[in-house]
């Protein structure tokens, strides 16, 4: 199987600062990959590339087979920017009709393009007139034109409520069900989590992590945290139990490996009577993605 | 590639439309072109030309101002103004070249620009024939000066997109424009004319001054028409030197412009980087 995006030690440089610096990964057909980093870490950039608006300084980039931004790959990618904006003149219908004559489309399933993204109601309207979401939508509306075999989704959910975000990832299944691979950043990493098959970790411009969030969550080694909350009186008794818990509030906390941590509990419920309750925190996507994200740069 | 240049022509009217902009410009060119006309029919028999041909003088002093005018107010903003309101970059990433955009636009204003010039000409002429029946005689001229009207729109279309593409700010665009506007065709003349009573009659006046009136797009657009025209006299500031100039000569110049201008855009459009 041929992958539709390939990118090899890939660098760009903005007047002396590195933007990115030796990126490389691949996206298959039918892969939905999610792209974390914080502001700055390059992910607009990296963008950009493939969608052939800036050119690299070095390395290889080929999307379905061609360069970027060449007649070929535009034909076959699809784009949504961070804060899509429209002229505020034009109706949604005019403006989807617009794109989908760009593409050589035919312009009758307008309507049906925005009833699918939810806006049939105010498709004759003025974009002007449209709240963030509305135009976010429009924005999504004209990715979905022509059946894309590459999508690059700039944080496509921001401005969306929750369940627009769960109908829009949805149509993402969809498309990827179909073979369409899809490049998307994020901030809301408790969804990307859920609705992607890999994730990608930039932070100042180096891929630093990418892989299945269980690959990341064993990569990152972050330790278990155990909160023990003690029957009255047994406190002291189970600080003894375990060393290394320390006394917060009403409770006991204590942190330990994810190799230590069956031993852990054997030991809490070996207390027996003195423990009243017990919570087990696995490290969250947060916390993962904060290791990988400060461990270079910052 | 048609389909394409059609589709960024037909949205580029629709926005023109809701803008009012193609209310504007055939407001600004009717009610000129009425006024003017009603002005220049009072003197008429005197002249020895038909009443018509005296309106067509008028109306191309009054191009000469307004047509520009139009197009860069037109044009100021189309690329600028994508960049500003951030619709470039999605627009760029479609299977669309640059030169087809650029030509969706000129194709739209180019539309728009004749409907305002034919709706202003046309009631100027539907005035003078009205009152006189005689004036018909004035139909080739005032179709000499529809057409380079058109053309001259069509170089300043092509200014506005390229100032647009280099100024990338549509405040910038607008103070390029107006500058331009104000030292192409009227700072120009009155340099030319200090130059021509300064060097009274010297080397300057026959040989250099009558190929700095060809360069300017819109002095060669005034003297084509009035030598064309025999009411030369009856209008022009610089009419003596309309003499010196064969028809071709402007001709020419106007023909050339436009071609000169819509590829300078095109190459300014292809330097923006999103």
């Amino acid at each position: 199987m041929t992958s539709t995006l390939t990118i090899s030690q890939l660098t760009k440089t903005f007047g002396g600062t590195r933007a990115l610096s030796d990126v490389s990964l691949g996206l298959a057909p039918g892969e939905r990959v999610a792209l974390l980093g914080h502001n700055g870490a390059g992910k607009s950039t990296l963008m950009k590339i493939i969608l052939g608006l800036i050119a690299p300084d070095s390395g290889q980039v080929s999307v379905c087979g061609a360069a970027p931004g060449h007649a070929s790959a535009r034909a076959k990618v699809a784009y949504l920017p961070e804060n899509a904006t429209f002229h505020s003149a034009l109706t949604g219908l005019e403006q989807i009709t617009y794109y989908m004559r760009l593409r050589g489309e035919d312009t009758s399933g307008a309507m049906e393009l925005l009833d699918r993204v939810g806006l049939g109601f105010a498709a004759r309207r003025r974009i002007g007139t449209y709240s963030k979401g509305m135009r976010q939508r429009v924005g999504l509306a004209q990715a979905l034109i022509g059946r894309p075999s590459l999508l690059v989704l700039d944080e496509p959910t921001s401005g969306l409520d929750p369940v627009s975000r769960r109908d829009f990832y949805e149509l993402l299944d969809g498309l990827a069900a179909d073979g369409a691979s899809i490049l998307l950043s994020s901030h809301a990493l408790t969804e990307v989590e859920a609705r992607t098959d890999r994730l990608l970790i930039l932070s100042g411009g180096k891929m630093v992590a990418q892989g299945t969030l269980s690959d990341l969550r064993r990569e990152a080694a972050l330790p278990v945290a155990l909160h023990v909350t003690a029957h009255n009186g047994h406190d002291s008794d189970i600080l003894a139990a375990l060393p290394g818990a320390i006394r917060v509030h009403d409770a006991l906390h204590l942190n330990c490996s994810q190799e230590d941590k069956l031993a852990t509990l054997g030991r809490i419920t070996a207390l027996g009577g003195k423990v009243a309750d017990l919570e087990v925190i696995p490290p969250s996507l947060e916390d993962i993605y904060s290791h990988f994200s400060r461990r270079d740069g910052q | 590639m048609i389909a394409r240049i059609l589709a960024t022509a037909t949205t580029e009217i629709h926005i023109a439309r809701r803008n009012r902009w193609v209310l504007i410009a055939v407001l600004l060119m009717v009610v000129f072109s009425l006024v003017l006309s009603a002005a220049g029919s009072a003197p008429t028999g005197a002249l020895g030309a038909d009443r018509l041909s005296v309106v067509v003088a008028s109306l191309t002093s009054l191009s000469v101002y307004l047509v520009p005018l139009v197009a860069l107010l037109m044009s100021f903003d189309a690329v600028a103004g994508e960049v500003e309101r951030g619709t470039l970059p999605l627009l760029l990433t479609y299977p669309v070249a640059r030169w087809e955009v650029l030509a969706g636009k000129l194709v739209a204003h180019t539309a728009i620009l004749i409907v305002a010039i034919v709706a202003g000409y046309g009631a100027a002429a539907a005035v003078t024939i009205a009152a006189d029946p005689a004036a018909l005689a004035g139909l080739g001229a005032l179709w000499r000066l529809t057409w380079t009207s058109v053309l001259l729109g069509a170089t300043f279309l092509g200014i506005g997109y390229a100032l647009s593409s280099m100024a990338r700010r549509v405040s910038g665009a607008a103070g390029l424009a107006i500058g331009l506007w104000l030292g192409l065709v009227v700072l120009y003349d009155l340099g030319l004319l200090a130059a021509v009573v300064a060097d009274d009659g010297g080397t300057f006046t026959t040989r250099i001054f009558p190929g700095l009136l060809l360069a300017n797009p819109a002095d060669a657009f005034r003297l084509f028409n009035l030598s064309a025209a025999q009411a030369t006299a009856a209008a022009s500031g610089v009419g003596g030197a309309a003499a010196a100039i064969a028809p071709w000569q402007s001709l020419l110049s106007i023909g050339l412009w436009p071609l000169l201008s819509l590829g300078l855009a095109a190459l300014a459009f292809r330097k923006v980087e999103p």
